[in-house]
Parts: structure tokens; sequence; C-alpha cells
């Protein structure tokens, strides 16, 4: 498995000079495995990775967590979607009353933006996922709600004894008086639990958090304890807060690791970051 | 060890603030938590019982009418909301494990996930009358 980091920024596109080594586009990741190209989340780095798409590819999957504006605000300048050659399946989360199909169309349409989800040359199909088990390939994906304001979900995918878990959008402490102790009780557990490598949340240094609590998404520590918790061997600090400056990134970076005991290797998302998994 | 699904979590991070008693059941009607308002009422610490099934916990305080007469497991209205997915809310009386007698008023109501998935239920419950 290929990874590769096109957007990592939370929330909000943040561009700017003092964003430069972290990157400002919001989530979006590119998972390659043999012939099968996944990408999870539409956010502004999707429009990164369509402009230098492999034209080999004839069929991506987009695997959607949710449909916060910062997760899909990107695919309509997926240039992809404007290929009639290319087939694109988008995957998301199921809602209480509205089909994933009516709430993409709420994005692609006016005033929103100016073109409509059938007037697009792309072939595409959508598929609304829950707590769902489905196959890309020779991938085997698991999809699981997990805690973050509106149908949200997180991914584990595994091919060849390996897993990456993908959960940009997620505060499993929310509420919880006994964070981090039970598994059982506690949100996308599931889905990390033996991660080789998971992109999780980590939004927040803890005083941020503290004014924060039920946004959905979590601090640097409660990141680490639920990785500590699902005993994952990688986690890789996601969807940074769109005011915090490569400088104060490091600086938290390396304050948390200074002050908690973290038992497995921890970094800090990058934008153009590639990892490899077996 | 798995997760429970995260309505079933919230649910109980919700119980675990409030301060009226709050039982949990999982969708075969096991009761896989309960609150400390409702350990205070009961007599009972759920770290000490841990998960009971239907029969358990239907039968171990004893529900019975204003007669003495001990009410079936389907007239108790968690376990009507888990016949019928739907909400249910009766009153009676049980025996809690400290001996004391107590009417208490429930209201049960099912938790169904999103797209309608029937994940268990919850019972809100409290004290109306003591003997």
């Amino acid at each position: 498995m290929k990874i590769t980091i096109w957007g990592c920024r939370g929330s909000l596109p943040s561009p700017g000079p003092e964003k430069n080594i972290f990157g400002g586009n919001t989530s979006c990741v590119q998972l390659e495995y043999k012939d099968t190209c996944i990408i999870l989340d539409g956010g502004s780095g999707i429009q990164r990775l369509g402009a230098s798409f492999d034209s080999k590819i004839k069929e991506v999957n987009i695997l959607l967590t949710h449909l916060h504006m910062d997760h899909i605000m990107g695919l309509g300048f997926f240039q992809p979607l404007y290929n009639s050659k290319i087939k694109v399946n988008i995957w998301g989360p199921s809602g209480s009353a509205e089909s994933l199909e009516h709430r993409l169309r709420r994005y692609f349409s006016p005033p929103l933006f100016p073109i409509r989800l059938n007037e697009l040359p792309s072939h595409i199909s959508i598929f609304e996922i829950n707590n769902s088990s489905f196959n890309i390939g020779e991938l085997q994906i698991k999809s699981e709600y997990i805690c973050h304001p509106g149908p949200t979900v997180g991914y584990r995918i595994e091919a060849n004894n390996s897993v990456f878990v993908y959960m940009p959008d997620h505060e499993p402490a929310l509420g919880s008086s006994h964070f981090p102790d039970l598994p059982e009780w506690t949100s996308g557990y599931n889905l990390a639990k033996n991660a080789d490598l998971i992109f999780h949340d980590a939004q927040y240094k803890n005083s941020e958090y503290a004014n924060r609590i039920g946004w959905g998404h979590s601090s640097y520590e409660d990141a680490i304890k639920f990785g500590c918790l699902a005993k994952v061997k990688k986690m890789i600090l996601f969807h940074h807060d769109p005011l915090h400056t490569d400088e104060q990134l490091f600086k938290l970076y390396y304050q948390t690791k200074e002050r908690m005991h973290v038992p497995f290797e921890i970094e800090l998302g990058i934008e153009d970051k590639v990892y490899e998994l077996p | 060890m798995s997760s429970h699904s995260i309505e079933i979590i919230l649910s109980r991070q919700l119980a675990d603030n409030l301060s009226i008693p709050v039982f949990i059941v999982d969708p075969h009607g096991n009761l896989i938590f309960y609150n400390e308002p409702a350990e205070n009422l009961l007599g009972l610490r759920f770290e000490e019982t841990g998960s009971m099934n239907v029969s358990e916990w239907s039968t171990i305080f004893k529900p019975q009418d204003e007669n003495g007469k001990l009410l079936p497991a389907e007239d108790l209205p968690l376990v009507q909301t888990m016949a019928t997915q739907a909400p249910a809310h009766g009153s009676f009386w049980i025996n809690n494990l400290n001996g004391l007698l107590y009417q208490i008023s429930v209201t049960a109501y099912p938790i169904v996930g999103r797209p309608n998935r029937f994940l268990g239920a919850v019972a809100i419950f409290w004290k109306t009358l003591e003997k």
C-alpha cells in the first residue's frame, strides 16, 4: 500500500508562508495498491491530486468520511470528474433521512457550485455505507460510524496483512468518564485495533480542546491515548487546526512527546508525505 | 473484544452524566449498562454484576403490581420496547436488593441508528413511592 497525503489541514484551507511545511489543504489522502486507487476524502487537497492523476487509471474510488465542507470542497475541482473515460465511485455514510446522493447534490448545485452532479461527464456511482464491510479490488475495507457531529465514518483498510486506518475527524473522549480505559465503550476502537498506520484527528492542544468539547475533534493527548488503547504501531497526527502555524505545530509535537510516554511512533501529517505498507 | 456501536456508546456517556437512573440493553435484551443513580435505587453495582441477560434483570428485582402479584417480563416497558422497537411506559413495584419496596415509573425508548438499525433500548426510571 502506498499512501500519499494531499491535504491534512482541518476545517478550512489555510495556505500561507507560515504554513509551508505542513501545508494548508484540507483532508485528502490517496491509497494505491496494485491497480486499485482509493481517495480518502475530497478536501481541497484533491485538486492537486487530480492535476497529477495517472492517466492509466480508469477507475477511482472516493471514500468520504462525512460531508462537512472541508472534506468535500475539492470534489468539484477534481479533474477526473470531467473525463468521461474515468469511472468514479463515491462512497459515504448513510444519514437518517436524506440519501447520500441528495446531500452531495446540495454541494454540486448553485449557488455553491455552478455544475450539477448529473452534468458531470464522468460516470459516477454513489454507494451508501454504514457499519459495513466491502472490498475494492484486493483491499478489504471496514467502515463504522464514529464520534463526530453528523453521519461520520472511519475506515479500516487491509491488504496483505497490513492495516491502514483513517479517522481524520474523531472525538473519542466526548463525555466519557472512562476514556481511555474501556475498549468496548470507546468510539472507533474496532477500526483502530492493532493498526500498522493510523491517521487520526489531533486538531487541538489540550487548552483549546477544553473550550471545544463536542465539536468532534481530539487533542494531541487524547489522540495518543486512543492510539495506546488500540495498540496502534504508528500514528500520524492529522487535521491540523487552520490557525496553527508550522512553528506552533512543531512546538506542540515536541512538547507532547516530552510530556507523554508514547509507546508507538508518532508523526505530524505533512502534505506530499508518502507512506508505504507492505 | 469489540466495541459497541457509537449510538450505544453515546447513550452510555449521556447516562453516565445524568442524575436520573438509566438502563441500557443491547439488541438481544442484555443489560449492558446502568448508571450510578440506578445502582443507588436498585441496591446493586454494575461493576459487581456486569452484563445481565433479560431473564436475570427482569426478575431479580421482583417486579410486581400494587397487589404484590409478580409481573411477567413481557409486561415491563423495557421488554415491550425490545419486542416492538417502540417507546413504552409503565409503573410497577420492585424489591431492591437492600430489601426496600419501591414503586417506580419507567419510560423506555428504542435506539435506532442510521439507517434504521435497531441497536438496543434505553429505560429511564424514577421512584414514585416507597414502602
